[in-house]
């Protein structure tokens, strides 16, 4: 082969393969929108299915006969959400939890990430870790763990009678009280991490100028610290909140009867009862629940990313 | 002042919150009594039993083997997601591209693995792909939520990157893929390693998305857990658990501590370089003249 046919060769090649730029943007781009974005149109779609003795368990929305396209959509599955009271509880119980929760979240965690921000370097490193090494430990592991203290037989209890705070154990495993704990505990540091983030940031010259002019410290803390951790106290809640609203694994090991959550019943509708069109219809309300939500963390990433750079 | 002392409690306290449960966990099984409850004195042998436990075994090799792929795949993708992220600053679909990246980490797992089981049953009806659900479709899934973690961790190494280092490159004739490779890698290569170790915890913990896209025999450890968990506190069980929070913890500590490693030795070379140039500068040199 000579150069030159070489030479047009490499040209057309290069005309055929897509750019280097347009390859970086597309591989990401492609791969999360055929496994994380399509994905919803697909639940969309089979919401306003009809549940079927089949394989898969529902009916097709579409059929093409006679050059006639018919389209079928089934409100059955929506007009059930909103008709059965265990649904709309189990929403209503959902967003109840995970708002208390973040409250609670948030009460604890800002002094924590305050505490650490105020540290040594290099204690801050290690309180960082301290942190984040069990964001990486199964949480199905730390639930667990709460199981044993928190039943009748358990430590707490036995604490709590040792010291004669109570006479017989109090009931706590499998109510709602065991939800909340294990929620805070489970959550607590996606609440810390990012109001570290943004507190250690801070300008400590604006608390100096507001103390020289006789702020008090309390007044400068809210006036000044809270302000300017806003986008931190946003990005914290959101990681809390949104996840909490669908969690399975807590109320399912921690609450009892009583504990509605949304993602316990979709959970049941779908490995229990085999009902996938009322498994995606749940999934549908739920994302329509939380999009406000899941756009409020993605704008408070994008400007934290922009305050970075 | 007061302030500060009541933050420092409050840390203190939130740590205590947080370590207790896992300290009484991993003491408890090491209880000789069967009894979960009951102390009955130090002893191993739920350890041991656990050897015996093949099913158990299988499942753990099943997510050694899916955490290993994801950590490689996450961190690929990741990098990728977040190299757009920074450097790539106009595009089209820009604002879409960071809402697919980052809306991952908060999406509740119930939503992504039932929308994800759809869409791979749409795709084996429609393209006969995949066959049967196992390991490579949970390993898609975790890959899909891990990529984002990772996404986020190396996009704030990228940022607080000096640019002017990859600019001088390119002065200098490289194209930018070599730039890519012999610059910017070399100097993330820290979180590139913490992305890693992440997606890699982050797959061996998930229970909701492989229990939603995992087939039949394709069991993995999370899912044997609870299982098991479902029916009581088991003694065996507080063997597994705290195996895998020794695993976890000791995972953590190395990334944490080769990263700060690293983060030292560059900084060090920085400063070294730094004075080399600086005392060079400042030679005087009357003695040729």
């Amino acid at each position: 082969m000579s150069t030159s046919t070489m030479s047009t060769f490499n040209q057309a090649l290069i005309r055929v393969l897509p750019s280097g730029r347009k390859l970086v943007i597309g591989i990401p781009f492609l791969w999360l929108f055929l496994f994380f974005m399509l994905p919803f149109f697909l639940v969309m779609k089979i919401s306003f299915s009809e549940a079927a003795v089949s394989i898969p368990p529902y009916s097709e929305i579409y059929n093409f006969v006679d050059q006639k396209l018919q389209v079928l959509l089934n409100l059955g599955n929506y007009s059930l959400l909103a008709a059965d009271d265990l649904y709309i509880s189990a929403y209503l119980g959902s967003l109840k939890i995970a708002l208390l929760s973040t409250l609670m979240c948030l009460l604890i965690g800002f002094p924590m990430a305050y505490g650490i921000s105020k540290t040594r370097k290099e204690m801050q490193n290690v309180l960082l870790l301290l942190i984040m090494m069990p964001t990486w430990t199964a949480i199905l592991i730390r639930v667990y763990a709460w199981m044993g203290i928190l039943s009748n037989n358990g430590l707490l209890n036995a604490f709590l009678m040792w010291s004669g705070l109570t006479s017989s154990p109090i009931e706590i495993l499998n109510t709602n009280t065991a939800v909340y704990i294990g929620v805070v505990y489970a959550y607590l540091p996606f609440m810390v991490l990012p109001l570290y983030a943004n507190l250690v940031k801070h300008d400590q010259s604006l608390l100096e100028a507001a103390s020289d002019l006789g702020s008090s410290n309390f007044n400068s803390f809210w006036k000044i610290t809270v302000p300017l951790a806003k986008n931190g106290i946003i990005a914290g809640s959101m990681l809390v909140f949104i996840p909490v609203v669908g969690e399975f694994v807590i109320p399912e090991l921690l609450g009892g009867p009583e504990t509605l959550m949304i993602g316990r019943v979709l959970w049941q509708e779908f490995f229990n009862n085999r009902d996938w069109p009322v498994a995606s219809a749940l999934a549908v309300v739920m994302l329509a629940i939380l999009i406000i939500p899941i756009l409020l963390f993605n704008r408070s990433q994008a400007k934290e990313m922009e305050a970075r750079a | 002042m007061k302030r500060f002392s009541f933050s420092t409690l409050m840390l203190v306290l939130g740590l205590l919150f947080i370590y207790l449960p896992m300290l009484i966990l991993v003491i408890y099984s090491f209880n000789a009594s069967k009894l979960v409850t009951v102390w009955g004195g130090w002893s191993l042998k739920w350890y041991l039993g656990l050897l015996d436990n093949t099913q158990l075994m299988g499942s753990v090799a099943r997510s050694l083997e899916i955490a290993c792929y994801t950590a490689v795949a996450a961190v690929a993708l990741g990098t990728l997601a977040a190299f757009v992220l920074t450097r790539v600053t106009r595009f089209k679909g820009r604002t879409l591209f960071g809402g697919l990246v980052t809306a991952p980490l908060v999406m509740p797992e119930v939503i992504t693995g039932l929308s994800l089981l759809l869409l791979f049953v749409a795709m084996a009806q429609m393209i006969g792909w995949p066959m049967e659900r196992g390991i490579v479709t949970i390993w898609i899934a975790h890959t899909t939520f891990c990529a984002a973690y990772v996404a986020v961790v190396v996009s704030a190494r990228l940022r607080e990157l000096d640019l002017s280092i990859e600019e001088a490159a390119m002065d200098l004739g490289a194209r930018p893929l070599k730039v890519f490779f012999l610059i910017t890698i070399p100097m993330i290569a820290p979180s590139l390693a913490a992305g890693g170790m992440m997606a890699f915890a982050l797959s061996l913990d998930d229970l909701v998305l492989a229990s939603f896209v995992s087939g039949p025999g394709s069991t993995t450890l999370p899912m044997e857990v609870f299982s098991a968990v479902r029916l009581g506190v088991k003694p065996e069980i507080n063997a597994v658990a705290s195996l895998i929070l020794l695993a976890v913890s000791v995972v953590t500590f190395m990334v944490w501590y080769f990263s700060r490693k690293a983060e030292m030795n560059r900084k060090r070379a920085i400063q070294e370089a730094m004075d080399q140039t600086a005392s060079e500068a400042w030679q005087p040199q009357p003695q040729q003249s």
